[in-house]
């Protein structure tokens, strides 16, 4: 009988995942909340995009032919995984936050979850002013709407994600005044090589980085290495801000700030993975916060399979080979089979790729440029000074004395910033609710429900 | 004299609180932290509008009271690290569907017979109230004594005054107990014994199983509730509203899902929306039926509620006894171990008076009303165990 | 092709196909909320983060980064 593969999220793993298990035989349905397929990697639209940001578009082109043969939902809010008796995805169908948007329900034979990550930014004082973005935003924007938060933007945070968000702003119209990389060049030094883009190569990765920083170069941007953004000034809005040396565990340097006139700030620090989905299905997570999963991309679940940035962030190529592998296994294809060898290959590569990543991974020395009255909590607008008061309480208690991740993003955006200044684990990630849904919405389905028994 | 009390909900910290306060050394120990459980998985009330004329309704009716000045006391004079209660005497609104509203009526005059205020109000009345409410509710009775208070908050900040009056708080699991001559002398932990001269089992949904470790019996089972939480808004909900059959729901005994609608709006500018029961032991499986059924029903007494988005939803256990009475007073066989637990859904509001029949019990201070009725050795609760 | 939406009493053109969030900022507008006093727009860009929420057509809590808007929506202030 054939397999029935569900895939939450249509990114380059869940695309390689939906992909693979079509060539293994299944029968696959592939759900994800934006309008199109492609994930944050490959965001468009047919008229808005700059094809020159469109990176491997030959490889989603390819893609996007092989899933004509799957079950593809677009605009799907997955809201519920189940998978403690079968798989069983709820789902809703219609425009973003939408009302009376159409009810779904899929059960399958094995479920693969590649729901991604999003940009961490970390709070600095002035981060709520109207400018203030996070990379990915920079680039979603970009990609998606041809459009820029303003005219002249400081993009900083870590990592070299930055240089493809610098581009995108600057073939949207915009500038960007320069880039501002936490780590420094001894850090990059021993964990890329003299020269990232070149030793990059190892993976593949060399001409994509080098174009990168050739586009910079070209358009006189600066980038700087163990410096960052530790304070953005303005009124009603961003209009400059103050740029620092970091030490090696990202402590601000006395004295060196330099002041960068600017009407905009893209903020990127890593990314945080989307693990709600993962965790709802019951899968086990390693100690730093990642899903774990076998050599097939098997979680401790039965039939339930992840691929992509919540397995461990190591970028679109890494999520390629882990989908393709994780698809193939979860339509009951086995890894000695030749048609997976290119995934297996490829995966290993990126891997090695991915381990670099940890030159940028955010140090502790950070939250000294805090200030008392920094928003942490941007739902609520709760600050530093008020996480402080209850750091002796439980951190249940915490959270409801002061709203920290009570608000309306449920902590998706503070919790490991929260986690970290309380030094408590609070355990953001759980949720019994997985996206956006109404109350009549949810009342509809028990009107369904008693309409079947009648 | 020094006192040991198991449990950090709301209870254990209201009898913290009355123990401290009435001299005794008091030490609470909780598995996890303050309102770790129950206590913040709730709504808060403080209510008399539920409850019909007897025992329980004479304790709410005190409890009710004194909320009233234990929240003017803890909020007038907080120290750092504690918490406002957000106590808000908001009043409630019970309505009624088509024929339940007779049963409504004369369940408020039989309210009223015992000094419940408890206001009759026509449809137009209840517009006032209530605009949004739905246009097929055509009865009320208007409960302007209900109260609540953020639940968490509360517990937090009643034992944050009982520790600045000399009370210990601990994390700590209680594994055993130590007796002698058939009195307890205290509590096993993993980190080693806790002499005490008496023990109050405050834990809750757990009360029974803790009677059990400390060698003492009480039936008290969980029963499960689910709550959901919508994003922020403008205030359109401005009492506690339920559903007259709110009241038929508490007071049964049946183990299957029955839920009745409870609305109303937190000084967070989320609506809370409850609510539902459950015999289900302490399961978080299959908690989809509850959930859609309150939105369905919810719906139906506030249509705005459809467009509103679910911010999140929580589910909890209300400690259950099966004869709908708390167990607050000695244990029947051990000597030094006393219960206060089995508030069903009413244990915020009924703590203050529970930690002031427990004072009484302990230390004999004097009582705020009759205890009998409420002693675990009643034949309601040890003839179900 | 463009679309015009209605926001604050203005309209307010964008080209066919943006999201909300793409036709504001396209207009010059970058904060359309306010949270405790200041002024907030558009911050993670892909619907995490639920700062660019408005209210659309007379419904609450819509993302103004995941939305595409359409001819005649009429796009309201929240705040918080």
């Amino acid at each position: 009988m054939t397999r029935r593969v569900a895939i939450l999220g249509a990114g380059p793993a869940g695309l390689a995942a939906a992909d693979a298990a079509l060539t293994a035989g299944a029968e696959v349905i592939l759900l994800d909340e934006g309008e199109r397929i492609g994930g944050q990697f490959w965001r468009h639209h047919e008229q808005l995009t700059d094809r020159r940001m469109q990176h491997q578009h030959a490889r989603f082109a390819q893609l996007r032919r092989a899933v004509g043969a799957a079950t593809v939902h677009c605009e799907a809010s997955v809201w519920r995984v189940d998978a403690d008796r079968g798989i069983r995805v709820h789902a809703l169908l219609g425009p973003a936050d939408a009302s009376g948007r159409e009810a779904i329900t899929i059960d399958a034979d094995a479920l693969v979850i590649a729901t991604g990550a999003h940009d961490r930014a970390l709070p600095v004082p002035g981060w709520t002013l109207p400018g203030v973005i996070t990379a990915g935003a920079a680039q979603a924007l970009a990609k998606r709407d041809g459009a820029t938060i303003g005219a002249r933007t400081v993009v900083a945070g870590s990592g070299p994600f930055l240089l493809p968000v610098a581009e995108g702003i600057a073939l949207a119209g915009g500038s960007v005044v320069e880039v501002v990389e936490a780590a420094g060049v001894g850090a990059i030094a021993r964990g890329w090589g003299r020269a990232p883009w070149r030793l990059a190569a190892v993976a593949g990765k060399s001409g994509e980085l080098a174009g990168y920083v050739g586009g910079l170069l070209r358009r006189r941007t600066p980038y700087r290495f163990g410096q960052a953004v530790t304070r953005i000034h303005g009124v009603g809005g961003v209009e400059a801000v103050t740029v620092q040396r970091v030490d090696a565990r990202w402590r601000p340097i006395p004295g060196t700030d330099r002041t960068v006139e600017c009407d905009s700030v893209a903020l990127g620090h890593g990314f945080t993975p989307r693990l709600e989905a993962a965790i709802q299905a019951g899968c086990d997570l390693s100690t730093e916060r990642f899903v774990v999963v076998d050599d097939r991309q098997a979680t401790s679940v039965a039939s339930v399979f992840a691929a992509g940035e919540i397995t461990g962030i190591g970028g679109a190529d890494a999520a390629l080979a882990e989908g393709a592998v994780a698809g193939f296994a979860a339509a009951g294809g086995a890894l000695d089979d030749r048609r997976i060898r290119g995934a297996l290959r490829a995966r290993t590569r990126m891997h090695a790729f991915a381990a670099r990543l940890d030159t940028h991974a955010i140090r502790p020395g950070w939250t000294s440029w805090l200030d008392d009255d920094t928003i942490i909590c941007r739902c609520e607008s709760v600050t530093r000074a008020r996480l402080d008061e209850y750091a002796a309480a439980s951190s249940r208690a915490m959270r409801l004395a002061t709203r920290a991740g009570l608000g309306a993003c449920q902590g998706r955006t503070c919790g490991r910033t929260v986690e970290t200044l309380t030094a408590a684990g609070v355990d953001f990630d759980r949720r019994p609710v997985l996206s956006s849904i109404r109350i009549g919405e949810l009342a509809r389905l028990h009107h369904a429900e008693h309409k079947e028994q009648e | 004299m020094r006192i040991a009390v198991i449990g950090a909900g709301a209870v254990g910290a209201a009898c913290a609180l009355a123990l401290t306060e009435a001299g005794a050394e008091v030490i609470v120990l909780d598995r996890v932290g303050v309102a770790a459980e129950t206590s913040s998985r709730c709504e808060g009330n403080i209510l008399v509008s539920d409850k019909g004329p007897g025992a329980e309704a004479e304790l709410a009716i005190l409890a009710n009271r004194t909320w009233r000045e234990l929240a003017r006391r803890l909020d007038g004079d907080r120290m750092p690290g504690q918490p406002a209660t957000e106590y808000e005497a908001k009043g409630g609104v019970v309505v009624a569907f088509g024929a339940s509203a007779g049963v409504l009526a004369d369940f408020a005059a039989t309210q009223r017979a015992i000094g419940i205020r408890a206001v009759p109000v026509s449809a137009a009345e209840l517009r006032e109230l209530e605009p949004h409410l739905s246009d097929a509710v055509e009865a009320g009775v208007h409960y302007p004594d209900d109260a609540q208070v953020q639940p968490s908050l509360a517990t937090q900040a009643m034992l944050a005054r009982a520790c600045r009056l000399g009370a210990e708080f601990r994390i700590a699991e209680i594994i055993g107990a130590r007796h002698a001559h058939g009195r307890i002398i205290g509590v096993e932990t993993p980190d080693g014994v806790i002499g005490a001269d008496a023990v109050v089992n405050c834990a809750g949904p757990w009360a029974g199983a803790v009677a059990a470790l400390l060698g003492g019996r009480l039936d008290i089972r969980p029963r499960r509730g689910v709550i959901l939480v919508t994003t922020p808004m403008p205030q359109r909900v401005f009492h506690k509203v339920y559903d007259a059959d709110y009241v038929g729901a508490v007071g049964s005994g049946d183990a299957a899902l029955q839920t009745s609608t409870v609305v109303e709006s937190t000084p967070a500018g989320t609506v809370l929306i409850g609510s539902s029961r459950e015999l289900v032991g302490f399961s978080a499986e299959q908690l989809l039926p509850p959930l859609t059924e309150i939105a369905a029903k919810a719906t139906k007494l506030f249509p705005f509620l459809a467009d509103t988005m679910l911010l999140r939803s929580y589910f909890g256990f209300r400690p259950f006894a099966p004869d709908h009475l708390p167990a607050i007073g000695a244990d029947g066989d051990v000597d030094g171990l006393f219960h206060a637990a089995g508030h069903e859904g009413a244990g915020i509001g009924l703590a203050p008076a529970t930690g002031e029949l427990i004072a009484h019990a302990v230390l004999g201070s004097p009582a705020p009303l009759d205890p009998a009725p409420f002693l675990p050795t009643r034949a309601g609760l040890r003839s179900a165990a | 092709m463009s679309v015009r939406i209605r926001f604050d009493g203005d309209e307010i053109a964008g080209r066919d196909g943006q999201t909300i969030a793409g036709v504001l900022l396209g207009a010059g507008r970058r904060s359309w909320r306010s949270a405790a006093g200041a002024e907030r727009g558009v911050f993670c860009g892909i619907g995490v983060c639920q700062d660019c929420v408005v209210t659309v057509n007379g419904i609450e809590n819509v993302r103004a980064c995941q939305r595409t808007a359409h001819e005649g929506d009429i796009v309201e202030r929240e705040a918080r």
